[in-house]
């Protein structure tokens, strides 16, 4: 009678059962930092240090994995001194697995966690990062932590966590043409709200979800954390095996939810009841569909992020500017090295270049307003990203509206928020 | 604890605005303490006391796991935020990184105090005490696991 969720944490935490509101150690498998939260991570070792505490080594650097993300390439010199910070820490503990900005396979961790297929099925995952829960995608307990909380997993390489309810929200059907998992989760967003899952788990499946891609499954479980959930996490199957063995995991323990698995709730919903969603400022739960929006005129289209800049997420916005031009400032960031190629071999830049877009390397950078085309005072961004907080993605006078990569698209061409289906 | 409120009655209060985005490079708790609550209130580090409490609504610190969130308020002199929810990342940063007490209170509670009010925090007693209204509220007990980490001062000095 276990979900998935409590099956993971109970094999993790050496129990045959778990229930909802258990607090537990669990062992940890695989732990992750990026250039802002491994600086974190060495600043509170510091700390320990200073109070006294011997620390030599790492409880298991194997399974310790590094990512250089939010302010690369270097935004000014305290940035680049991180990545100097974050380098020495490496060597000195024996991590092997540091995804270098500029020496090959790098970019955004969260999507580095399922293109290198560095978390598997069944795995308890932590990363210093709130969207870990990604990689819930992949079939795995996957939750963000803070520095303290990671450097903790490092010495000890276990964590505390309350076992979280889960909340259980099946697509019927498949996503009609023009409709993406974003649409769906912004959709989510808005009937629960942004704290509709705080400590809870959202589990996603169903026919709708058997029939979608892995990336768009993983713009799924990244943004329960915009709906506060402690993790996202989908059930294994056939697709799920196919795409981690492309990227050569084929030896994992799958775990999965007894039939008469207990969910605190059920949300059902009909796909194609679904349209084109948008997020307005200042929230991801301010949803309306985006034909409500077709009189708002845009400075900017930013195509970007773990949630937004996935090869599948490209291809939908090459459909839309092939042979059209974009009326907007418009940048394309794919999220990872190895999406970027993939998307030069298949010729998308060359539709994106066409079509008079800027394409720039994998970062973090605009989608956190730290650097790389941040957004001036009143200006307004359509986004493929995440977040829309105020100043998130520039001047605290900005704003950010929040839609999948084809609306994004169709609104890059128009100038105004656009519904695809509405694109002459 | 002994202290005044800088209230702010808002739900959501997100990480992005206790602490922006472009300051995540900085790992210096002091310099954090200087831009803590600025996407919100530019006058936060001039007015903020050592031992003051912030009060808020719902869903306190939600947003990303930057541990720099609660850094900056506990070096800005915050001793505990008192707000309706919180974000659970921003939770257990706050307890498991000793810098602050994030206390639960009820939608009460929450309407009596207002900005300024001078409180006095005894989580022994499960209790506040509003000095300047002159009245007493009870507050839920942490949970245990959360009580035993914040009596020990922090996850690293908790012997499980």
């Amino acid at each position: 009678m276990l979900n998935i969720t409590e099956k993971i944490l109970a094999r993790a935490s050496g129990k045959s059962k778990v229930s909802p509101g258990d607090v537990v150690f669990v062992n940890v498998d695989k732990v992750m930092v990026h250039d802002v939260s491994g600086p974190g991570v060495i600043a509170v070792f510091e700390k320990l240090r200073k109070s006294g505490m011997k620390i030599e080594k790492l409880w298991d650097p194997d399974k310790v994995w590094v990512a250089e993300d939010h302010f690369v390439p270097a935004a000014d010199k305290i940035s680049a001194q991180n990545v100097v910070l974050l380098t020495n820490f490496t060597k000195q503990f024996g991590i092997k697995k540091h995804f270098k900005y500029g020496m090959g396979q790098y970019g955004i961790c969260h999507t580095l966690s399922h293109e290198e297929a560095m978390v598997l099925p069944g795995e308890v995952y932590v990363g210093g990062d709130s969207h870990t829960n990604t990689t819930g995608a992949l079939g795995a307990f996957a939750a963000g932590l803070g520095h303290t909380d990671v450097a903790y997993v490092m010495l000890n390489g276990k964590i505390w966590f309350k076992i979280p309810e889960t909340l259980y929200f099946k697509l019927n059907g498949k996503l009609p043409d023009y409709v993406m998992a974003k649409d769906f989760i912004l959709k989510i967003i808005g009937d629960i709200g942004t704290d509709g899952a705080a400590y809870n788990t959202m589990q996603f499946g169903g026919t709708g979800i058997s029939e979608m891609s892995v990336e768009e499954r993983l713009t799924l479980t990244n943004m329960s954390t915009e709906a506060g959930a402690k993790s996202g996490i989908i059930e294994p199957d056939q697709k799920l095996r196919d795409y981690l063995a492309a990227r050569g995991a084929t030896k994992y323990n799958e775990v999965h939810g007894d039939a008469d698995a207990q969910y605190k709730k059920v949300y059902e919903y009909e796909a194609s009841e679904l349209e084109p969603i948008v997020a307005k400022p200042f929230s991801p739960e301010n949803t309306v569909v985006a034909r409500e929006l077709s009189s708002i005129d845009l400075d900017k289209a930013y195509i970007g992020s773990c949630t937004g800049a996935k090869l599948e997420d490209l291809r939908a916005v090459a459909k839309i500017l092939k042979g059209r031009t974009v009326k907007i400032r418009t940048e394309i960031l794919p999220a990872a090295i190895s999406i970027f190629r993939k998307a030069m071999d298949e010729g998308l830049l060359k539709i994106f270049m066409d079509a008079g877009v800027v394409v720039g390397p994998p970062t973090c950078g605009a989608c956190c307003g730290a650097h790389m085309g941040v957004l001036a005072k009143d200006e307004v961004c359509i986004s493929t990203t995440n977040r829309n907080f105020p100043g998130r993605m520039g001047h605290i006078e900005s704003k950010t509206y929040l839609a999948s990569p084809l609306v994004t698209a169709a609104s890059a061409v128009t100038g105004k928020i656009t519904d695809p289906r509405d694109l002459k | 604890m002994k202290g005044s409120v800088i209230k702010y009655e808002q739900d959501n209060i997100d990480t992005d605005v206790i602490l922006p985005g472009p300051y995540l490079k900085i790992h210096d708790y002091d310099e954090l303490a200087k831009h803590a609550m600025e996407g919100l209130d530019k006058d936060f580090h001039k007015k903020v006391k050592p031992g003051d409490f912030i009060v808020a609504g719902r869903n306190f610190g939600c947003g990303s796991s930057r541990e720099h969130a609660p850094i900056a308020l506990s070096s800005s002199g915050i001793k505990a935020v008192l707000a309706l929810s919180f974000a659970r990342i921003f939770y257990r940063n706050a307890v498991d990184g000793a810098f602050l007490l994030p206390i639960e209170i009820d939608e009460n509670v929450y309407k009596d105090i207002s900005d300024g009010d001078s409180l006095e925090i005894d989580t022994a007693k499960n209790e506040i005490k509003n000095l300047t209204k002159n009245k007493t509220y009870k507050i839920k007990p942490f949970p245990d696991l959360i009580g035993k980490i914040i009596a020990a001062g922090g996850l690293f000095n908790y012997k499980p």
